[in-house]
């Protein structure tokens, strides 16, 4: 038996057998054309398409990883609209070549160069090339890359690491399990795991990658462990392991669709962060009881010209409709700074985190943001809309922002189209100081969502997504706790009800500290509805509360994990 | 025609976000826009172009435009390289 270390990145143990993934070979049979202007043409299309592609796959991305991980289909695109790169297609199918000839040969070309580059970091620029050239050449050869959709057994997926273009199109009902040679624990593999509630253990170096498809290979994911060539004793107890842990996941799933009520009868409310239009159905499957957080950036990124009232009424509209009665809590946009907005025209910033972005877009450009609200206040209409506003910092945006929906409910009611009339309005909580303020901003909301990750962010001044900083950014941190704890005393004093919105709402360990603060509301990601329901019902609000008081007064996270895990082993 | 020399100091150097930030501001200008680095050249408007010439931290470019509105386009790139691409 031999055991590799790698990074913990989705918990859960596979046993099972092993699938390698290796990207399939592209063969080209037609090498030479007669006519160029059609081979051009065709070149252009495929071009074109592939542009789709990235897009889609960077909004899909930015929503479910981020936009650190993102960032890499900007580069891509930059590369598939190349001028210079063009030429040389143009040159190469000119002298007669079919365009997935020319494809192949130019964008080989530049492969080739990167990889005589001395320079480490532009030589590593080669494998942007060849994915962008062997992402235009499956569409022209009608080769789709599937052997990972092909997977036809249960199997453990093994890879070098997985390109979100390889996960878009795995077979995931086969799929039991992940280990990839590289990547961390923000990796696309290890959040696709995580979504997916699979066992993931990413980072296990080059080695396995010489494994043998059909090995039998165990994944602990918790641990971080994989073990090749277990004795049957050992993977009987990894199985009953896998099995109690299945068990749990199927019994939480079976419950889905029920209220989460802990043991001493406080009922609280589980609701989902939707991205995308669609996900509201995977969502109400999964037992979500409304949208606690409705983004609506996948309308504003990678346009040349804002969407109109129209156009995102028509988008709003069925996700609404799928919701009936449930709540549906809207977050209007949160662009700019950071993600691509071409129409805005975001003026270069040093440091984007603390620039132009959300909020303070929306009330510098108040007819962006009404045209928003109204589309919103329509679609809402018979519904149980709320609305809320990203990145609020001061009590005066607030006051701005409110007036804002004010001004689109006349607007449509001057225009005699029916609308929601009695709409909630909030707050992320995302800023400290607006955390530090809420019995200020009460006054104004009639409820707060606490945006956990951003919060964690700016109060630890530390970016998550930065693997040299990631630790620091710890939302079980005593700092981010005690702001929560600020946060729900002032509403609670007011009468106002507060939701988490953040990843914080479906972190297991968090779940009873949040509950214990008096969290009335957790809005977690699809997959994790489920397991979240689950852990609630298993716990009682005054025991939690106790557990909350005494991880206010921890020195560190590392002592709240402690503590959390000390307790939950107790209870 | 223009041309100015900039030293670029941002941790990275012509790579990643930066290059396609620096490609993304060429191309919105109409002018002909060089840049060149150790005797090789390259098209400010080509993200490949750019990466080829391997600019890294504290290396020196000369930035050559050519048309209507040079001038502009060489402040903006300028503005650019100097605020090190928003890195802090």
């Amino acid at each position: 038996m031999k055991e590799i270390k790698g990074i913990a990145a989705s918990p859960g143990i596979a046993i099972g057998p092993i699938f390698v993934y290796r990207p399939a070979e592209l063969v080209i049979h037609n090498l030479q054309a007669e006519d160029a202007s059609l081979e051009w043409e065709r070149y252009q299309n495929a071009a074109q398409k592939a542009l789709l592609e990235l897009v889609a796959l960077r909004q899909k991305v930015a929503s479910e990883v981020g936009e650190a991980d993102a960032a890499i289909f900007d580069a891509h695109q930059m590369i598939l609209r190349d001028p210079d790169l063009e030429e040389e297609l143009r040159a190469e199918i000119d002298t007669g070549a079919t365009a997935e000839s020319a494809t192949e040969v130019v964008f080989a070309r530049q492969v080739k160069s990167f990889e005589e580059i001395d320079d480490p970091l532009f030589r590593e620029r080669a494998a942007d090339f060849s994915d962008v050239g062997r992402r235009v050449l499956c569409i022209l050869t009608g080769v789709q890359d599937n052997a990972l959709a092909a997977l036809d057994a249960p199997a453990i997926v093994i890879a070098k690491d997985l390109m979100p273009s390889d996960t878009a199109q795995m077979n995931k009902a086969m799929v039991r399990g992940f280990c990839t040679a590289g990547g961390g624990p923000l990796s696309h593999t290890a959040i696709l795991a995580r979504n997916l509630g699979l066992p993931a253990v990413v980072g296990a170096g080059k080695d396995v990658l010489d494994l043998k498809n059909g090995e039998w290979l165990v994944v602990d994911g918790g641990a971080g462990v994989v073990v090749i060539g277990a004795d049957e004793q050992q993977c009987n107890q990894y199985q009953q392991e896998a099995d109690r842990l299945a068990q749990e996941r199927a019994t939480a799933q079976a419950h889905a669709h029920e209220p989460a009520i802990t043991q001493d009868g406080r009922q609280i409310e589980v609701v989902a962060n939707v991205g995308l239009p669609g996900e509201e159905v995977d969502a109400l499957q999964a037992g979500a009881e409304g949208i606690g957080l409705l983004r609506t950036e996948f309308l504003f990124v990678e346009r040349r010209v804002a969407p109109s009232e129209e156009e995102q009424y028509q988008a709003y509209y069925p996700i609404f409709d799928a919701m009936g009665e449930r709540i549906v809590i809207a977050r209007t946009l949160d662009i700019g700074g950071d993600k691509p907005v071409p129409f805005l025209a975001v003026p270069h910033e040093d440091n984007p985190y603390l620039g132009w972005r959300a909020i303070r877009i929306g009330l510098a450009d108040p007819e962006l943001l009404k045209t928003q609200l109204r589309a919103l206040l329509r679609a809402g209409h018979d519904h149980n809309l709320k609305i809320m506003f990203p990145m609020i910092a001061t009590v005066e945006e607030m006051q701005a922002a409110r007036a804002l929906v004010d001004e689109a409910c006349a607007e449509l009611a001057e225009r005699g189209a029916p609308y929601a009339q009695t709409v909630e309005v909030g707050t992320m909580i995302e800023v400290p100081s607006a955390a530090l303020m809420a019995d200020q901003l009460v006054r104004h909301v009639d409820f707060f969502s606490i945006g956990s990750n951003d919060l964690t962010q700016y109060t630890l001044a530390a970016d998550r997504g930065n693997p040299a900083v990631a630790l620091l950014s710890d939302a079980l941190h005593p700092a981010v706790l005690r702001l929560v704890d600020s946060v729900v005393r002032a509403a609670h004093a007011a009468g106002v009800w507060v939701g988490v919105c953040g990843e914080m709402a479906g972190d297991p360990d968090a779940i009873p500290l949040l509950l214990g603060l008096g969290v009335d509301e957790f809005s977690t990601g699809v997959a994790a509805i489920p397991a979240t329901k689950a852990l609630i019902r298993k716990l009682s609000l005054v025991e939690a509360q106790a557990l909350a008081r005494e991880a206010l007064t921890q020195p560190g996270a590392p002592a709240v994990h402690a503590l959390v895990k000390r307790w939950m082993g107790e209870h | 025609m223009s041309e100015i020399e900039l030293i670029v100091r941002n941790k990275v150097g012509l790579h990643a976000r930066p290059a396609v930030l620096f490609v993304q501001t060429a191309q919105g200008f109409q002018s002909d826009i060089r840049v060149l680095k150790d005797g090789k050249e390259g098209n400010a408007k080509s993200f490949k172009a750019i990466l080829a010439l391997a600019v890294n931290k504290n290396d020196k470019v000369v930035v050559r435009a050519e048309g209507p509105d040079a001038e502009q386009a060489l402040i903006a790139l300028t503005k650019l390289v100097e605020n090190n691409f928003g890195e802090p």
